[in-house]
């Protein structure tokens, strides 16, 4: 793994990418100056990710997640005073792709290691990047109480259904029905419970103030999703609380999808379980439209 | 600096002494016998300008521990053997991120819950370790209320000097004991080591740092690996530790930690005035096991026999055998269950190990 770290200033090429046909009239946009040839470059790698490749599979929304990340982090001026806790699972290697200080976690306790960090440095920006199975089962008591005792920190919460990393067993998050390794004939409610949704489950508590849910199955939904991490951003630098954004990720290879297909079975499988939106906003925000 | 002399408990101590060494930060769970700790930190780290938090589980504390020592924290929990137990995935992480902290663990009766009477059977969990990987943990223990601030002022440097996790082995006696300390008036000034690894942000440094235990490929893993051993061997080397008593001409050496170290001085005691020629080694450093200076005594004529007195059924003893390689006979007395073992029953032990080894009576 590349553990080089360079500032791209020329026209990047994005890698890991499932969905890359952004309109140049987005915010993504930009104009830097540089290059040999003094091109105007609308569309540049952000700033807070390495040239390092992505080992995703072709088709996994993890790298549009891991870009939307970055953008945020320096569209808000964090790069410098950001420490990053990644997790355990797929996206393991986070710390290479990210351009800021980076922890990696033992599984499921990011939440802690990340609560660690803010108390020792409570003006720096501590996120988490975690998925279904690490935040969502062996991590969910790190979880609740990090939210519970109002960490200001934010969780992102990387949602597909499935272990990815293992070879698609059943997660405390797989669909009722669904097939996985260990759920051969489809996951059966009785047998094993009910999908758990964090953000709603986290709702009640008063020290998680803003909690969303998102996904990046089109330009528009990854924009949307853009804005909503960075309201979870905002919150933990106003110091309101904890924040918590869940993405509705897709995992072609497990689900035994092309990778378009494996979006569309999000936009019209999963968000039925998972709705998307903001579930909880901090007292006195409106939620956006 | 002027002085002054109080009567402390044990647990209280550490919690004192742990602020007098730079720490700031402290994350753990309430377990007997050791919750005097966290609640004495409760009440005097707000008053230096730290952070006391109580975390929702041993597997918690250990982690926010490791998140707090990679932004760069003095920081350090406590707990007894079950939450040691625990914490030892933490552990193997902090061993393998190379993460400095401390751990003080306050030995009570087991398996299981047990009972939160004293013991010594964690001696195994902390020393050979409970978690994953090869790894190693620097492990002390004080055998005297005022003897836990400078275990754990050193405790808190070499988990610095190494950027290793450090185990303070107590136990519930230790703990709960109350003895006279002499403490500076005023806190020592924080003069601690910069760490240019710590995850703080990068402001303005770069590249940026990572806290990682994973290497993917075997080769990557091994190297690590064996960097990490190359600073093991340098602590076996240069911080062995221990306290001796009547070891000159000793025929019968008695080999204990914590406060068994202060009975089988008694019994050595006892033992010299019925004219058995007992000695004392107290391992300060269980790891670096004080391995050399037992070979010594091993190689040493005079030396017949060594006895280790343990509150437990005999964990301490293995390391001593190692240490003695069949040079001497090594046979070891001990209580289980949170029972102490009496000073007589120490010294009947004593005599009866003399008499079976052949120790002369003078
Ligand atoms: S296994 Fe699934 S989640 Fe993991 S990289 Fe592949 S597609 Fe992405």
């Amino acid at each position: 793994m590349s553990q080089e770290v360079r500032e791209s200033r020329g026209p990047a090429v994005e890698e890991g990418a499932g969905v890359q046909t952004t309109s140049p009239k987005s915010s993504l946009v930009r104009e830097r100056e540089g290059g040999v040839d003094q091109k105007k470059v609308v569309f540049a790698r952000p700033r807070g990710l390495t040239e390092a490749h992505t080992i995703y599979c072709p088709g996994c929304t993890h790298g549009i997640i891991h870009r939307l990340v970055a953008e945020v982090l320096e569209e808000l001026d964090l790069l410098e005073r950001t420490v990053g806790v990644g997790s355990i699972g797929c996206s393991v290697l986070i710390y290479d792709y990210l351009n800021v200080d980076m922890i990696s976690a033992a599984h499921g306790r990011a939440l802690a290691v990340a609560t660690g960090v803010k108390r020792v440095l409570p003006d720096r920006f501590v996120f988490t990047y975690q998925g279904d199975g690490d935040l969502a089962s062996i991590g969910t008591a790190e979880t609740v109480h990090a939210a519970a005792r109002g960490e200001r920190v934010t969780a992102i919460l990387v949602n597909n259904g499935v272990y990815g990393m293992t070879g698609g067993q059943m997660a405390p998050t797989t669909l009722p029905g669904m097939r996985t390794t260990t759920s051969p004939a489809g996951r059966d409610p009785a047998l094993t419970g009910f999908p758990i949704r964090m953000p709603e489950m986290l709702a009640s508590l008063e020290g998680a103030v803003y909690l969303a849910r998102v996904t990046v199955t089109s330009p528009k939904e990854v924009l949307r999703a853009k804005r909503v991490l960075k309201r979870a951003f905002e919150v933990q630098l106003q110091g309101l609380g904890f924040s918590l954004v869940e993405f509705l990720s897709s995992c072609p290879i497990n689900w035994k999808m092309d990778p378009v297909d494996a979006l569309r079975y999000i936009e019209t499988e999963v968000v039925k379980y998972y709705p998307l939106g903001e579930i909880k906003v901090p007292e006195g925000w409106k939620p956006l439209a | 600096m002027p002085k002054r002399k109080i009567l402390m408990k044990g647990n209280e101590a550490y919690g004192e002494a742990a602020v007098r060494a730079g720490c700031r930060f402290y994350f753990g769970y309430p377990i007997t016998p050791q919750t005097e700790v966290a609640e004495y930190l409760s009440r005097r780290l707000p008053e230096v300008g730290g952070v006391f938090l109580q975390a929702e589980s041993e597997t918690a504390s250990v982690n926010m521990l490791y998140g707090a020592a990679a932004a760069g924290a003095r920081v350090m929990t406590s707990t007894s053997g079950l939450g040691l137990a625990l914490m030892q995935e933490g552990i193997s992480y902090l061993a393998g991120a190379e993460l400095p902290a401390v751990i003080v663990n306050t030995m009570r009766g087991g398996p299981g819950i047990g009972n939160i009477a004293p013991a010594q059977a964690d001696y195994r969990q902390a020393v050979k370790g409970g978690g994953n990987g090869d790894y190693r943990t620097i492990v002390l223990a004080p055998t005297s209320v005022p003897e836990i601030f400078p275990v754990m002022e050193l405790a808190f440097d070499l988990a610095d000097r190494y950027r290793n996790p450090v185990i303070v082995l107590s136990d519930g006696m230790i703990g709960q004991m109350m003895e006279p300390v002499e403490i500076e008036e005023e806190l020592p000034p924080l003069d601690l080591p910069e760490k240019p690894w710590a995850t703080t942000g990068t402001m303005g440094r770069r590249p940026k740092n990572v806290i990682k235990t994973d290497y993917l490929e075997p080769e990557e893993l091994e190297r690590h690996n064996l960097r990490l051993a190359e600073k093991y061997a340098q602590i076996e080397a240069e911080e062995q530790r221990w306290k001796e008593f009547a070891l000159e001409d000793a025929e019968l050496v008695l080999v204990a930690f914590g406060t068994m170290a202060r009975l089988a001085q008694a019994a050595a005691e006892v033992l010299r005035s019925r004219g058995i020629a007992a000695g004392v080694l107290a391992p300060i450093t269980l790891y670096p096991f004080p391995t050399r200076r037992i070979r010594e005594l091993a190689d040493s004529p005079g030396v017949r026999s060594f006895l280790t007195v343990e509150m437990s059924l005999g964990q301490l003893v293995e390391d001593v055998r190692l240490a003695v390689e069949g040079r001497k006979p090594v046979s070891f007395f001990g209580r289980t269950g949170g029972i102490v073992p009496t000073l007589d029953e120490i010294v009947t032990a004593a005599e009866d190990v003399a008499a079976e080894r052949g120790v002369r009576s003078r």
